[in-house]
């Protein structure tokens, strides 16, 4: 019988900023084909907690491992390309089109870029993938990196807000990405204000206060 | 789990990031229409402000050149790498980018531009100073290799300045690497004209760069982590 490792972690991880301690002792544990909602209020560590799973802040204490990576260890930066993050503000170049956006993306990554105008289709791009960055709406840019994570492939995605500045039409393309990331045994954490849509598309709900687990989950 | 990303040399990440500076740069004008005509401007301006002699014109050419060069080049390496607001550097950090990759992008884009800025600021001041263009053979050698050490400069300091937030320490930190660089380049120009030989000041650029390389890998993961 072959034993699936989780693909997050993590066992009493404190972060600290400065004199604050932002997450205390957080134990939580997602398993492949998992999609997680993350709540919690301003100031709660939700933010602090999609950081340290995209590997970019290292814990002050405690185990964390993603997809079976120490992140204390020198091997993080192999991890970072199996890990997908739209975060709170786009991320894309001003000066590229949205499809070579996607180019660059592919290309940095070894990504194949042969479906890159099947993915502009799919979120609704497939008419403007020769607009620049900067000419594109809140909305389109948010699109395009949807787009993107569609093809990279990500064995864990990360999204801070997803459904900020989507129109409806597009908002089902945020349960679109999750699946396709769990589909493939990978796992999902929505961070997200709007609880009631994101616990429809998720399997299961943390909640931060305070920077630790409580409330409706048990973390693991 | 399905593995879709296959390994990338650092040398083809290295390559697709100095493409996308290109063509960024390209498209925002920022060097091509704004640094390099005040570069050819301050040349223009300084013997009008001065009001000398052709002949003195022709003696100090070669160093004023270096001097706007070493400024205005600077100004763009550092400018170029600060730039990139978080969402940007996140990026770079999404796509498992090797640091030292990033490191020899930037720096060979920047390469690129530098020489550019060189050309044309190197033409007016063969026009406007009168400057003797017999040694070329040796401003020749000197172009890439002051490109070099003011690209891995800038582009050093502009990701202490992205890491640190500390924009306002870049001229400091600057200086005390560029001036040497400033040193050798004119000394070797000069050097070419007489018996003294400009293989001690090549060898001392040669030396900079090398320093500014290695400093440049030693230093790209530890800021990376920084940011």
């Amino acid at each position: 019988m072959t034993i699936t490792p989780p693909v997050v972690e993590l066992a009493g991880v404190t972060v600290r900023r400065g004199v604050s301690i932002v997450l205390r002792n957080v134990d939580l544990s997602i398993q492949p084909g998992e999609i997680v909602g993350l709540f919690g209020g301003n100031g709660a560590g939700k933010t602090t907690l999609l950081e340290v799973l995209a590997t970019s802040l290292r814990p002050t204490s405690g185990n964390a491992a993603v997809l079976g990576t120490d992140l204390r260890g020198e091997r993080r930066l192999e991890v970072r390309r199996r890990i997908g993050l739209i975060g709170h503000s786009p991320a894309l170049y001003p000066e590229l089109s949205l499809r070579e956006n996607l180019v660059v993306a592919c290309r940095l990554t070894g990504a194949p870029d042969d479906r890159i105008d099947d993915v502009l289709a799919i979120v609704g791009l497939g008419g403007v993938a020769g607009r620049r960055g900067r000419e594109c709406s809140y909305g389109m840019q948010r699109r395009t990196e949807f787009a993107r994570e569609l093809l990279l492939a990500p064995e864990l995605l990360l999204m801070d807000e997803p459904h900020s500045a989507l129109d409806v039409a597009a908002s089902g393309l945020v349960e679109h990405l999750a699946a396709d990331v769990t589909a493939r045994s990978g796992a999902a954490v929505l961070v997200s204000h709007d609880r009631e849509r994101v616990e429809k598309i998720s399997d299961r709900s943390v909640e931060l206060v305070g920077g630790t687990i409580g409330g409706g989950g048990d973390g693991g | 789990m399905v593995a879709t990303v296959a390994d990338l040399s650092l040398i083809e990440q290295a390559r697709v990031i100095a493409g996308r500076d290109l063509v960024r740069e390209r498209r925002r004008g920022e060097v091509a229409w704004v640094i390099v005509p005040f570069g050819a401007i301050a040349m223009m301006l300084i013997p009008l402000g001065i009001g000398i002699d052709t002949p003195t014109l022709r003696r100090i050419g070669p160093g004023l050149f270096w001097v706007v060069v070493l400024l205005f080049g600077v100004l763009v390496t550092v400018r170029r790498t600060a730039a990139d607001g978080p969402a940007e550097r996140a990026l770079l950090l999404r796509f498992g980018v090797d640091p030292v990759a990033e490191l020899w992008g930037r720096t060979a884009a920047h390469v690129v531009l530098l020489l550019v800025f060189q050309v044309v600021v190197g033409l007016v001041t063969v026009v406007l100073y009168d400057v003797d263009v017999s040694r070329w053979p040796v401003v020749a050698i000197l172009l890439p290799l002051i490109a070099l050490g003011l690209a891995l400069l800038g582009t050093i300091t502009g990701g202490v300045a992205a890491a640190t937030g500390g924009s306002n320490l870049v001229p400091f930190l600057v200086a005390p690497l560029a001036i040497p660089l400033l040193l050798a380049a004119t000394e070797s120009i000069d050097g070419s004209t007489t018996t003294r030989g400009i293989l001690g000041w090549l060898l001392l650029i040669v030396l900079v760069d090398t320093i500014l390389a290695v400093a440049g890998v030693l230093t790209a993961r530890p800021l990376q982590e920084i940011t």
